[in-house]
Order: structure tokens, then C-alpha cells, then sequence
């Protein structure tokens, strides 16, 4: 069986160079073999998962050694999988949602004319995300890492000729390449520390090795974490990401490549359990994120980025969750699942949505449109109650356990942590409300796009709403059948260890304080957005809400950190380097040589004195020779 | 006497050169396919080579050995370790793309516009094999004089590249143009010559070591190493010091080094993409070379002694060329001073000491050959089809030719050493090479990798992405000969990227070797050495 993990990466990656190099002649069928191959890929995991199935839990995990890579020295990296209970999650959510979400944009960029390379950069994510779940090792996981980063920069940058679009693209890839930093050093502090960086090895030597250098790595490993899964402080390229088309938000800036960072930590738990420090960034990063994304979130009026900030700020709870260590990876994970079928399925509904109205994405130019797209509003609907946690979908099982495994992390920290998880549940109802009611209730906004088409909202296909139905069955019944006999508990905990939390107040206490500021939330969602026209000009409103509209200032920061000071260092340095450094060397060589005044007639000049000089030179060798000798 | 392979190897593209020059102007036509076979055959001989070099054995082999000028020393020896066959290999695989992607490069001119010079075809075509020729010799040489002398004389030909066959494009006219062109041709040359002197006073110095401590002088690398090892040769701390800063000097201004390093964007902005090449990728690779086979090993102790203020300035190199690449308007001289980042990195895996550091150095001398060459030939194309050099003057270019900027962004992400690509793997090993023994300086050169994202990205965005610029409308995309120079060069890439290992191989024992000339061994990790 160890051979067919290969494929699973193989496949898509065919794919891509198929149809990235196949011209023209693949514009018919590209679609096509990209969903295919796909396809082929889930038909792969399902068949090793079942395989996998078949094995007690504690020999589930299959390795594969393909070739080596790289040696030298000691420095040996391997081309070589690892699939256990961790990696087969990833790899059918993956491969799942991604043949749903191809599906789908066969009917999303019908009328593209570049849909066989849309359909190509695709394949390329699911090769490359593949790539980084499977790897056995950090350094082949980096190629897969980096690999989600250039498919993500080709998609949201895949509209080029908007100028919005390549600088979106452009930003996401640098800021997560400050994050890639972070995973290079700590792959450089493992081999130096354990000699080694490949999972089994370093994982299992981490008692041995001193808590500063762990602390180190774990910190790193969190930088890494951070621009891959827009954390604060690298989370600013995310909602500019929205620039990509909406498949591309379902499943990479939503389902899969986001959440990269949940599985690195988890990965790396071993490595976090012993270096306490390290789980205090985490699950401060996680819990400030969380509420950072929700903030922004209410203020948005661009549906697709009050969901950006939604995805932000749910991943900010899986992060919080893996920082929590054994008591929080399960159900981080579990979390990931359910938010991969109920973010994946809302994007897929506001493209759709967007698909009925000309592109629009201003949720005020929206409004009662749940009786012109029934299945949309449907799917949405559901997606929508698992995500606010409705008791009984999938959001509901995973984000409560989190909630409660924070409130168990015990003392002030578990306070402040449960009550920042409570209430990021609170405003999640609030701003969800808010855009399921500005979308589909109250009335008609709409407006006539840039060239007066008014829009006439319909149904989307069915290559588009059967996707959409898929998902919202994952949302409403996943998180169920995980909690079922604790089911998803025993299925990883071979794998990430795994301990009951025990909040002091009780689990009762906890679900119901959830349901209570769930329940807050909505309501006064529904007394702004509800009982109330929606203005289809946003107001003026208070500083808050315009800090939010503006991410928090998150750019205005960075731009004020470190583009200015950086476009004035370089600006500085290019006058120094051709005043400065050159003007010095170039006015010695003046002044020695007398040889200004000779520059316009060089070409024969400066070959005879240079002639005179090899000459000169070599007159000399011949000198010092001789005399050399005499003296010897 | 076994058959004179790297004799041949080094002789051909010369003879090439005599036969080029000599093809009359009336068939100027037939010098180019003349070039282009020769350097083809030279690939060939370079393979053949590269394949009977033999990683477990002999440090130095395919060894020729002639007295030549017997009363200096000075004799005829050739030799080759790994990394010498690699750097070979690299010169011979990039010359047919050189001549093929400056196949027009030096096309007489309009015969309507008489004040315009003459552009002797010919000329251009030899002058590129007589580079190569001497390259590949300087490579070979294990005569240190032998060494000097060719490492100073391509000094000529890529004068007369730079200066007589340059970049037409500039924004203040063919006038401006050849101003620049002359200027940037003299600086390269008083540059390296300056370099090249003094560097000529450390080789007297070392004959004359040799000459007074064992009797007769000697030019001879082996007979060196072996005296010095025997214990017959004990070079005074300062004696020492002197001539390993004489021979640096000289091979930081070829690699080049921070401060050294203006000639570089110059030579490269005015020179045509294809001579930029020949430059960057293949003669500056002499350098960062010559540095690990001259430098260590001939004056090991001062090495390490200079190690501080080496590491120092190739850091300042690596964060300074990236900034200033930031920094540029045009295309080109923003793959020159990326460049100079990137021999930053290469100087820095060497004095780390390290394994994984000299070995990515070497590495990183083959993939930063290939990835540039790439990058900088689809610059050419593109700058040749709208005569201007600066990145405002494009703009949507990705809309009417798609595959070259497809090429464009595949070259760029190769030179941000994107993983799966081959300066990926370059790029780590020197970076863990050099933070396992240094880990501050290590953890300062990442920021290379966030500002080569950003000189890339930025360029590909402004040149590529965006509304279609009026004038780049109709730009036609790239043609057969173009994309058949560019689509080796990315599979290369590629296959390197995923399976370096036959480079390593060859490369991992010449480094093994040079670590205990200079009595270093890797550091142990932290948790075995505890033990």
C-alpha cells in the first residue's frame, strides 16, 4: 500500500504540468483532466484510508522512502512519506474538498478564457498541499510549504491585469516568506541540535535536548505558523487575498492552505509539550487572532472579506487550541475538519451569490435575495448555523470543545483564554447574522454594476450548487459523527496523545455560556441589520468600527513600520552606492591612472596600457625570478 | 601520456575561435552555426569528462603534467577535482545558450545608417569561444602562474564583448548608449586589472617562498601541498597573510565582494543579456572558485584568520545587493545586483568551513549560473523587443506573451530559490552550513531570502502584471529559437531542484578534501556531542 502515497501527490502534480504546458490544444478538455485527476487523488486517500482502517490504531502510519535528496556531509534529507491517522485527515479533506471545490469552478470560470491555467495552478496546490501533510521530514515539508505559497500567489494573482490583484499576490508572498524564514531557521536549529530534522528522529529525541533551543525552535515553528495561517503579527495579506477568485478562497484561503500552520504545530507537538514558553506565544497569537479577525469581521461590508476575517479569526482557535498541547491537538484538528465543509461551503455560497450579481461583493448592494437563489441560501444557511455553533452541527461539537479545553488550561491563563474564546464565539454570531441578513433577508439593494447591467440574481448550475449541498451536509452532520463514541478522539490520539480537559466550572457550565453569548450575539445582530433597513452606504460610524473597516490599521502600520523606512534605506543606498562606494573607487582609479581625460578615446587606448601593464608585470616576474635565484 | 582530455576540453572552443574569426564576412552566417557546433562539441568533451571523473578517487585527476618555462617553475599542469568538473560543465552547458540566445546580437546594422559602426559577426562569436576557452583552462589549471595567466587574459575578450558589442537600448539614445557602454567596458577592465596586479605581486611573493624554503620555485599547487605537508614548506604567519590577501583581493573583485562589487551592474546593464551571462554565470564564477582552490588551499591558517572579515562582507554583500536590487529602474541591473547578493551567499558558504556550506557553495556557483542565464536571457528577449531597459517601460506584458512571462516568473523564482527548484537547495546548504558553525551570521543572511521575494516579485509585477501597457501592445511572444534556449535551461532547473545528487556526488569528496587542507571539521550536533 506504501506505494500508492506517492500518487497521492503524483497525480495533481501530472496534472498541473499537463495542462500548464499542453497549450492551447487543452483549452476544451483542461477543465476536465484537472478535475479528474483530482478526483483520482481522493479515490487514492479513500482507498488508503480504508487500508488504514484495516490496522490497529498504534500501526496505522505507512512510510515510503521515494529517494534521497539531498546529502551532504551529515546533512541527508530524504524524498519520503509519512501517512498516520494526522496525515490521512489532511489528505482527505484535501483531496476531498479540492475535487468538490474543482468541480465547481468548472461552472464558476466557464467564460475565462484562461480556465485550463486555473484549472493547472489547482492541481498544483493539491499537489504541493499534499506534499506538506505527507512529507516524513521538515525540510521536504518546506518544498511543499513554499509550494502552497507560489500556487496561492498564482491564484490570487490570476486576474493580473488588475493591478489590486498582482499587488495582493505579491503581498501575500512576501509576508508568508517572512514566516518561511521562521521555518528555515528551525530546521537549521534541529539539524544542529539533533542532526537531523525528519519527523520520527527529532520528535523522539526532544527529551534530551535543552528547553532553550526547543523554546527556539517552537518559536520559529510559530513564525512559520503565523504567515501561513495570517496570525497576527503576519496576517495582513489575507483579506487582500479575496482578490483571487472565489474557488481559490474556498479552498485555499479558507479550507486547507490557511490551516498549514494548525498542522505544523501539531506535528511539532512533541517539540511545544516541552518548552512551555513557546505554548504561551501560541496560544496568545491564537487567542488575540481569534478576536482580531472577528473585530474585523463585523465591519466588513465585502462579503467575501468579513469571511476573511472569519477564517482568521476561527484558525486563530485551532492555533489557540494546539497551544493548549495534548488537552487542545485533537480537537483543533477536529475543529479544521468542520471549518474546512462550513467555511469551504459559505465562500462557495458567496460565489455563487456573486455569480447571481454581476461580481458585486458590497453585502449593502445585496438584500432579499434568499427567493432568487433557494439552494444558495439553503447551503449558506447551514454553513452559517455550524459556524455560529448551533447546537448540533458540526461548529457546535468542535469550537465548544476548544472553548472548554481553554477554560481547562486552569488558572488566570485559562480565564483569560475561555473568556476570549467565549466571546469570539459572541462576535462570530454577530457578524455571521449580520451577513446572512444584509445577503438574504430585508430588502432588495441592488444596484447596476460599472457598465449598467442591473443584475438579475439566479441560481448558479448545478456543476456549482451540487459542491455546495456536498458541504453542507459536512457541516451539518461531520461534526456529529466525530463526537460519536468520541470517535475522532481515539482516531488521532495515537498519533498527537491526547488528555480529557476538565474546566473548573464544568463542561455543562461552559456550553451553556457558549449558547448564551451565541444567542447575544445574534440578537443584536438582528437588531442593527434586522429589525432595521440596511443604509446601502455605509454609515459614518465610531472609531472602532472605522479602525476595523480598515483591518485595524494593520497596513497603515506596516506601511509606517516598514515600507517607508524601507523605501528610504533603499533609495538611500542606491545614491550611496554610486556616489559613495563608486565615486571612491572610480576617483582613486582617476587620479592614479591620469585617465579622465582619456575616456573618450578608450578602445584602443586602454588595450595598449593594458598591454604595457601585463607587460610591465610580467617584466617584473621575470626580474624578481632572476633575482630570486641569485639569491638562492 | 594518457589522451589529453582537458588539453582538449579548453583547446577546442579555442581553435573555435581562430576558425570563427577567420570565416569571411560574406557568410557571416556560417560563423554562428560554426560557434554554436563548436560549443556544442565542447559540451560534449566537458560530459565525457565530468563522467570519468571518478568521486572516489584521486583528489586531482585527468592530470596533465609539461615543464613550459623551466627556469621560473612555471610548468603546464592540469588537473581537475569535483568541483572544478562541475564549474566546467557548467561553462561548457551554457555557451550554446549564450551564442543562441545572442544569435542577432551582433547582425550588421541597417546598411542605411552609414554613421553607425560595423558590427563584425565574426568577431562577436569568437570573442564568446575565447572566453570560454579560457575559462575552462583556468578551471584546470593546478600551475598557479599557469592559472594567473589565463585568469587575467579573458580580461581582453570580455573587454571587447562589453565595449564593442553592447546593449543598443538605452533611454538618452544610441549616443548616451555607447558612452555608457565605453565606460562600463573601461571600468570592468581597470577594476579587474587593478585586481589582477596585485594579485601578480602574490604570485612573485609565493615563487619566492617556495624558491628560498625548498631551494627551487615553484608554481606547482600539488608540489606545494605536498611540501607543506611533508613539513618542508613553513610559510611565516605574515608572509602568509600578505599573499592570501593578494590572491583575494584579485578573486573578490572577479566573484565580486562587497565594496568591490560596481564594476558588476555596469558591465552588466551595458553589456547584451547574453554577455551579461557570460559574465555573471561563467567568468565571476572563476572567482568564488579560485577562492576555494587557491585561497584555502594555499594559505590555509590566513584563511581562517580573514575568515570575521570575510563572513562580515559577504553578509554586507548578501542584505546590500538584495536592498539595492530593490533599489533599481532597470531590469537588468537588478539581476546584476541580485547577483551580487547571491555571491554573498556563495562567499559565505565557503569561509563558513562547513560541509554543507562549501559544498551549497559549489552547488549554489552551478545553480546561480543557470538560474540567472535564465532569467537574464528572457530579460534580453524582452528588452529586444521594446529597446528599453527600464521596468516603468513595461506593464501587462503577461497578456499579450504569456510564455514569456511565464519563463520570466519561473527564472524569477528560481533566483528567490523557491523550493523545488535547483538554488534552493544551494541556497540551504550554505544557510545550515553556515549557522552550524556561526549561527548569528546564519540567522542575518535569511533576510536575503525575504528581500530576493521582494526584488522578484516586484520586477514580475511591474513588468508583467497590470493593464497592457499601449506600447507593449502586439509584443510578440516568445519565438522557437528563444524558447528552445529558455526551456533547457528550466528543466535543468528542475531536475536539479528534485536530484541534485549526481552534482553532490562529484562535488561532496573535492570538499571533504579542501575542510582538512584547512584542518576543519563539521560541528557536531548538540545532543550527540553532549553524549
Amino acid at each position: 500500500m506504501d506505494y500508492l502515497i506517492g500518487w497521492l501527490v503524483l497525480l495533481p502534480l501530472l496534472g498541473a504540468g499537463v495542462l500548464l504546458t499542453g497549450g492551447r490544444r487543452l483549452d476544451r478538455t483542461g477543465h476536465w483532466i484537472g478535475t479528474v485527476l483530482a478526483g483520482s487523488s481522493f479515490v487514492v486517500a479513500a482507498v488508503l484510508f480504508f487500508d488504514m482502517l484495516g490496522r490497529s490504531g498504534e500501526d496505522r502510519a505507512l512510510h515510503s522512502t521515494a529517494f534521497t535528496w539531498i546529502s551532504v556531509g551529515s546533512f541527508k534529507a530524504d524524498v519520503a512519506f509519512q501517512l498516520d491517522q494526522l496525515s490521512m485527515t489532511f489528505a482527505l479533506l484535501i483531496t476531498g474538498v479540492g475535487t468538490l471545490i474543482h468541480i465547481y469552478s468548472i461552472g464558476y470560470m466557464e467564460h475565462d478564457e484562461r480556465r485550463r491555467r486555473f484549472f493547472g495552478y489547482l492541481n498544483l496546490f493539491l499537489a504541493a498541499m499534499l506534499l506538506l501533510v505527507l512529507a516524513d521530514n521538515y525540510l521536504l515539508l518546506y518544498v511543499g510549504w513554499e509550494g502552497v505559497g507560489l500556487a496561492s500567489y498564482l491564484l490570487i494573482g490570476f486576474w493580473q491585469h488588475k493591478p489590486s490583484a498582482a499587488t495582493a499576490a505579491k503581498k501575500a508572498f512576501i509576508v508568508n516568506r517572512v514566516g518561511d524564514v521562521g521555518l528555515s531557521i528551525a530546521i537549521m536549529l534541529m539539524f544542529t541540535t539533533f542532526g537531523t530534522f525528519t519527523f520520527g528522529p527529532v520528535l523522539g529525541a526532544v527529551d534530551g535536548a535543552g528547553e532553550g533551543v526547543l523554546t527556539g525552535i517552537g518559536l520559529m515553528l510559530l513564525l512559520a505558523a503565523c504567515g501561513k495561517s495570517a496570525q497576527v503579527p503576519l496576517q495582513s495579506w489575507l483579506g487582500d487575498a479575496m482578490e483571487g477568485p472565489t474557488p481559490v478562497s474556498a479552498l485555499i484561503h479558507a479550507a486547507t492552505m490557511v490551516t498549514a500552520g494548525v498542522y505544523l504545530i501539531t506535528r511539532s507537538g512533541a517539540i511545544f509539550d516541552a518548552a512551555p514558553t513557546a505554548q504561551v506565544a501560541v496560544v496568545t497569537v491564537g487567542a488575540v487572532t481569534l478576536l482580531f479577525g472577528a473585530i474585523v469581521g463585523c465591519a466588513k461590508d465585502d462579503i467575501k472579506k468579513a469571511l476573511a476575517g472569519s477564517t482568521m479569526s476561527q484558525i486563530g482557535y485551532m492555533v489557540m487550541a494546539a497551544g493548549l498541547g495534548p488537552i487542545g491537538y485533537v480537537f483543533a484538528i477536529m475543529h479544521l475538519v468542520t471549518h474546512g465543509f462550513f467555511k469551504a461551503g459559505l465562500f462557495l455560497g458567496a460565489g455563487s451569490v456573486m455569480h447571481g450579481m454581476n461580481d458585486e461583493v458590497d453585502m449593502r448592494k445585496y438584500g432579499a435575495l434568499r427567493k432568487y437563489m433557494p439552494v444558495t441560501f439553503v447551503t449558506f444557511g447551514l454553513g452559517y448555523l455550524a459556524i455560529i455553533g448551533f447546537p448540533g452541527l458540526s461548529g457546535f461539537f468542535s469550537k465548544d470543545k476548544i472553548i472548554e479545553a481553554a477554560f481547562a488550561k486552569g488558572g488566570t491563563e485559562g480565564w483569560i483564554l475561555g473568556g476570549a474564546a467565549l466571546l469570539g464565539a459572541g462576535i462570530t454570531a454577530f457578524y455571521m447574522t449580520r451577513v446572512m441578513l444584509m445577503t438574504f433577508f430585508g430588502e432588495k439593494r441592488w444596484e447596476p454594476d460599472a457598465e449598467g447591467h442591473e443584475p438579475h440574481p439566479h441560481e448558479s448550475p448545478k456543476s456549482m450548487t451540487i459542491p455546495m449541498v456536498v458541504l453542507a451536509f459536512g457541516s451539518v452532520f461531520a461534526g456529529f459523527l466525530f463526537s460519536w463514541n468520541e470517535a475522532f478522539v481515539k482516531w488521532l490520539e495515537p498519533v498527537t496523545s491526547f488528555e480529557e480537559a476538565h474546566p473548573p466550572m464544568g463542561a455543562a457550565a461552559v456550553t451553556g455560556a457558549t449558547m448564551v453569548v451565541m444567542l447575544l450575539g445574534v440578537g443584536l445582530a438582528w437588531a442593527m441589520y434586522g429589525r432595521r433597513p440596511v443604509p446601502s452606504v455605509a454609515p459614518r460610524a465610531s472609531w472602532l468600527t472605522r479602525a476595523a473597516r480598515r483591518d485595524l490599521l494593520q497596513d497603515d502600520f506596516n506601511h509606517v513600520a516598514l515600507v517607508l523606512p524601507g523605501e528610504y534605506l533603499t533609495r538611500g543606498l542606491v545614491y550611496v552606492d554610486h556616489k559613495g562606494v563608486d565615486g571612491v573607487v572610480n576617483g582613486t582609479a582617476a587620479a592614479v591612472g591620469g585617465l579622465s581625460g582619456r575616456m573618450r578615446r578608450l578602445q584602443n587606448g586602454y588595450v595598449r596600457s593594458y598591454a604595457v601593464s601585463m607587460l610591465a608585470g610580467t617584466a617584473v616576474l621575470v626580474a624578481a625570478t632572476l633575482l630570486m635565484r641569485g639569491v638562492a | 601520456m594518457s589522451f589529453p582530455l582537458l588539453t582538449l576540453t579548453a583547446g577546442l572552443p579555442a581553435l573555435g575561435a581562430i576558425a570563427t574569426a577567420a570565416v569571411p564576412a560574406a557568410r557571416r552566417g556560417a560563423a554562428k552555426w560554426l560557434a554554436l557546433v563548436v560549443s556544442l562539441a565542447t559540451l560534449v568533451l566537458a560530459a565525457i569528462a565530468f563522467v570519468r571523473f571518478d568521486p572516489g578517487g584521486a583528489r586531482y585527476q585527468l592530470t596533465e603534467s609539461h615543464a613550459w618555462i623551466a627556469d621560473f617553475g612555471v610548468r603546464y599542469e592540469l588537473g581537475v577535482d569535483g568541483i572544478a568538473v562541475a564549474l566546467i560543465g557548467l561553462t561548457a552547458l551554457l555557451v550554446p545558450f549564450v551564442i543562441a540566445a545572442g544569435w542577432h546580437d551582433a547582425d550588421p546594422l541597417e546598411e542605411k545608417n552609414p554613421n553607425r559602426r560595423w558590427r563584425p559577426t565574426q568577431g562577436f562569436f569568437a570573442l564568446i569561444l575565447l572566453v570560454e576557452a579560457m575559462v575552462i583552462i583556468s578551471f584546470e589549471a593546478t600551475d598557479v602562474f599557469l592559472f594567473y595567466i589565463f585568469f587575467e587574459a579573458m580580461l581582453i575578450p570580455m573587454y571587447f564583448l562589453i565595449g564593442g558589442f553592447g546593449d543598443r537600448a538605452h533611454e538618452h539614445g544610441e549616443e548616451e548608449a555607447a558612452r555608457q557602454r565605453s565606460y562600463a567596458a573601461v571600468k570592468f577592465l581597470l577594476y579587474n586589472l587593478a585586481g589582477g596586479l596585485i594579485m601578480l605581486a602574490a604570485v612573485i611573493g609565493l615563487y619566492a617562498v617556495t624558491a628560498d624554503q625548498l631551494g627551487q620555485g615553484t608554481f606547482s599547487l600539488q608540489e606545494i601541498l605536498q611540501a607543506r605537508a611533508a613539513g618542508e614548506l613553513d610559510m611565516s604567519t605574515t608572509a602568509e597573510r600578505a599573499l592570501f590577501l593578494g590572491f583575494f583581493f584579485a578573486f573578490a573583485v572577479k566573484a565580486p565582494l562587497f565594496p568591490l562589487h560596481t564594476w558588476l551592474p555596469n558591465a552588466m546593464g551595458e553589456a547584451t543579456a547574453p554577455v551579461a551571462v557570460l559574465i555573471t554565470a561563467v567568468v565571476d564564477k572563476v572567482g568564488t572558485f579560485a577562492m576555494l582552490r587557491f585561497c584555502l588551499q594555499l594559505f590555509p591558517e590566513a584563511s581562517k584568520w580573514a575568515t570575521p572579515a570575510i563572513l562580515v562582507l559577504a553578509l554586507i554583500s548578501i542584505v546590500y545587493g538584495a536592498l539595492l536590487a530593490v533599489g533599481q529602474r532597470d531590469i537588468k541591473r537588478l539581476i546584476a545586483y541580485a547577483s551580487i547578493s547571491h555571491f554573498g551567499f556563495i562567499i559565505l558558504g565557503i569561509f563558513a568551513m562547513t560541509s554543507q556550506g562549501q559544498g551549497g557553495a559549489t552547488l549554489y556557483m552551478v545553480n546561480h549560473g543557470i538560474s540567472t542565464a535564465a532569467l537574464m536571457l528572457v530579460a534580453g528577449f524582452l528588452i529586444s523587443r521594446r529597446g528599453s531597459r527600464l521596468i516603468a517601460s513595461y506593464g501587462g506584458v503577461q497578456k499579450v506573451a504569456p510564455v514569456l512571462a511565464g519563463t520570466f516568473l519561473i527564472g524569477g523564482l528560481a533566483t528567490l530559490s523557491l523550493p523545488g527548484l535547483a538554488p534552493f537547495v544551494s541556497e540551504f546548504l550554505v544557510l545550515v552550513g553556515t549557522f552550524s558553525r556561526y549561527p548569528a551570521v546564519g540567522i542575518i543572511a535569511t533576510t536575503g531570502i525575504v528581500l530576493a521575494a521582494l526584488y522578484v516579485l516586484v520586477l514580475y509585477q511591474r513588468t508583467m502584471t497590470g493593464p497592457v501597457k499601449a506600447e507593449v501592445q502586439g509584443m510578440p511572444d516568445l519565438k522557437v529559437r528563444e524558447l528552445a534556449v529558455v526551456a533547457p535551461l528550466i528543466a535543468l532547473l528542475i531536475v536539479l531542484g528534485v536530484y541534485p545528487k549526481p552534482l553532490t556526488d562529484v562535488v561532496n569528496p573535492a570538499v571533504q578534501q579542501t575542510l582538512s587542507d584547512v584542518h576543519k571539521t563539521d560541528p557536531k550536533p548538540a545532543l550527540e556531542a553532549s553524549k
